[in-house]
């Protein structure tokens, strides 16, 4: 039956474990090409993202940042205009070339997008959502479960005593919390997160930054940023993309110090 | 110059709210109209009683008989209608996600079939009721107004449905929900409002239309209790008795409008109330 401290035992071990091994990988990417119509979006993305660590990702606008992430967790399946070609390995599983229980391979990644989209229901009805769809019924479980992700992301003295309030009265930066909490309440091993603070204020942005610091322990952190200065407060490894490539890739004191390519070099330059 | 951009702004602020207030005007005057008109007949027996012998003469009873035959055709037909209407929209915004040209093409196809006049469903309904050798029926005037409102139902929703952001759906899938999942317990819950608009809207046209139950439910001076029943509606007992020589039949013509305008207001304030109730808990 249910017993809270199996569960943190089990986290526990998660931890160890990816202190053993220290240059895991989580998710790898093989010759990724996305096409719409004759637009190439993405071409021959090759990377991998190391586990337990903030991968961040850069570019100008319309690079396919955003593009890049879904095909991360199947979202490009929603559109009929992308073509995919590829692979994207989570340990030897190619997810990108399965159609087998694609609920499960996006569970393992928690998405947070450019603006909060809570469900139309409670506060608690979200964080107990993906739990709920995973079959789970037992009360006290889900109850456990939303206190504990809620306090995780900081938010569970904020809401503690409106937690059937509508998830919608929350601020912004409370709602892009909860969207977090929502996510890491399935258990997830990823997370993708599209620009979570850009529509968020300096103090939600912090708060979002150091959860993101956090929680590195726990999950890997694919972070898509247009704020170079959260991208050197955050990263331990930068992509660089610049028109659907790859240009520079490596760690982020070789990348902002010594940048090879003119156009990372343009970039750095235009972003400060 | 700015004197100019003054009186053209006055100008048109004053022909916007012109127009707004004198269409509420023509509707609050057609309310008094048939409210005067019929403020003699209106009593209880009007809604209480079934026409007695000599009632289309002046004599006594009420249209009981077309309140409960109009409630019965409207529900019956609103809650078919919900039963395809429903996952039909479901399904063009959420399955259909990703075809664009099929949604459109539906939603073609459905505009059409909204602006066919009733009188056509009227035609099509009493040819379906010949084919299966029926009879003027409750049930024949339940199923040609769920054709009619089936449409009506579904776009309302589906216009609704259609501007929920797509980062809401994502957001769903991304949490590991299937497409069904996301429809009924994400996408489904957003829309309410729209749903109940829709609901509203077939159901009052639904009890409003007359020229599709003129040959499916028949006309009768009794309560059906049975589906192969005929069926009394309002909007022909309205007609019936504006017919009528007899000022006082008349009269009467006008209470039952009355009386039909009352429930459809009367449902148009309790989809409002569900709507607000149940729209508190939306991303907006
Ligand atoms: N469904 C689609 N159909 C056609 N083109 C698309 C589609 N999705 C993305 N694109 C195109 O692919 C390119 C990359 O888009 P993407 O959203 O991935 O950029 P991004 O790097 O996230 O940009 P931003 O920093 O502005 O968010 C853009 O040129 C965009 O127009
Ligand atoms: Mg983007």
């Amino acid at each position: 039956m249910f017993n809270p401290d199996t569960i943190l035992a089990e986290k526990d071990q998660n931890i160890q474990s990816a202190a053993v091994s220290h240059e895991a990988k989580a998710l790898r990417v093989n010759n990724l090409n996305v096409y719409a119509g004759d637009h190439h979006i993405l071409r021959d993305i090759s990377l991998e993202i190391p586990a337990n660590r903030i991968t961040v990702l850069l570019g100008p606008s319309g690079c396919g940042k955003t593009t890049l992430l879904k095909c991360m967790n199947k979202l490009t399946d929603l559109y009929k205009e992308l073509k995919v070609s590829g692979n994207i390995f989570i340990g030897t599983d190619d997810i990108l070339n399965t159609t087998h229980n694609i609920p499960a391979i996006r569970q393992k990644m928690g998405l947070l997008s450019q603006r909060p989209y809570p469900l139309p229901v409670s506060i608690y009805k979200n964080v107990a959502y993906g739990l709920k769809i995973k079959g789970i019924r037992d009360k006290k479980l889900i109850d456990f479960s939303v206190e504990k992700h809620l306090r995780e992301v900081g938010l569970w003295e904020e809401v503690k005593n409106r937690l059937n309030a509508p998830a919608t009265s929350l601020s912004i930066g409370q709602q892009q919390r909860l969207c977090l909490a929502r996510g890491l309440a399935v258990k997830p091993a990823i997370i993708l997160a599209d620009e979570p603070t850009s529509a968020l204020d300096p103090i939600s942005s912090k708060i979002i930054e150091h959860l993101f610091r956090e929680m590195k322990r726990h999950y890997t952190i694919v972070l898509v940023t247009h704020v170079l200065r959260q991208a050197i407060r955050l990263a331990d490894h930068v992509i660089f993309m610049c028109d659907g490539r790859i240009v520079e890739q490596g760690s982020p004191s070789d990348l902002f110090s010594q940048p090879e390519s003119d156009e990372l070099r343009a970039y750095l330059i235009d972003g400060n | 110059m700015r004197r100019i951009k003054i009186i053209e702004e006055k100008i048109f602020v004053f022909l916007s709210a012109f127009m707004t207030y004198s269409l509420i005007l023509v509707l609050l005057f057609i309310i008094g109209v048939i409210f005067v008109k019929g403020f003699n007949a209106l009593n209880p027996d009007m809604v209480l009683k079934t026409p007695r012998g000599g009632y289309y003469y002046g004599g006594e009873g009420g249209v009981l008989n077309a309140i409960a035959g109009s409630l019965y055709i409207a529900i019956g037909a609103t809650l078919i209608a919900i039963f395809i209407g429903l996952p039909a929209a479901l399904y063009i915004n959420v399955q259909l996600i990703r075809h664009r040209k099929t949604q459109n093409t539906i939603r073609y196809f459905l505009d059409a079939l909204w602006g066919i006049p009733s009188i056509v469903y009227g035609a099509f309904g009493f040819t379906l009721m010949l084919f299966f050798g029926m009879n003027a029926s409750l049930l024949a005037g339940i199923i040609t107004v769920a054709l009619l409102i089936s449409p009506i139902m579904v776009r309302t929703f589906d216009e609704v449905l259609s501007t929920i952001p797509r980062g809401l759906h994502e957001a769903s899938l991304a949490l590991g929900s299937t497409r069904t999942e996301t429809a009924f317990k994400v996408i489904f819950r957003q829309g309410f409002p729209g749903f109940i608009t829709a609901v509203l809207l077939s159901f009052g046209r639904g009890i409003g239309d007359a020229a599709s139950v003129l040959f499916t439910a028949g006309y009768t001076d009794n309560v059906p209790v049975n589906l192969d029943e005929p069926a009394a509606t309002l909007p022909l007992a309205i007609f019936f008795q504006l017919g009528s020589p007899i000022p006082e039949v008349r009269e009467r013509a006008f209470a039952s409008a009355v009386i039909l305008t009352f429930i459809i207001l009367l449902l148009s304030f309790a989809a409002r109330y569900l709507a607000k109730k149940y729209s508190r808990t939306n991303l907006r």
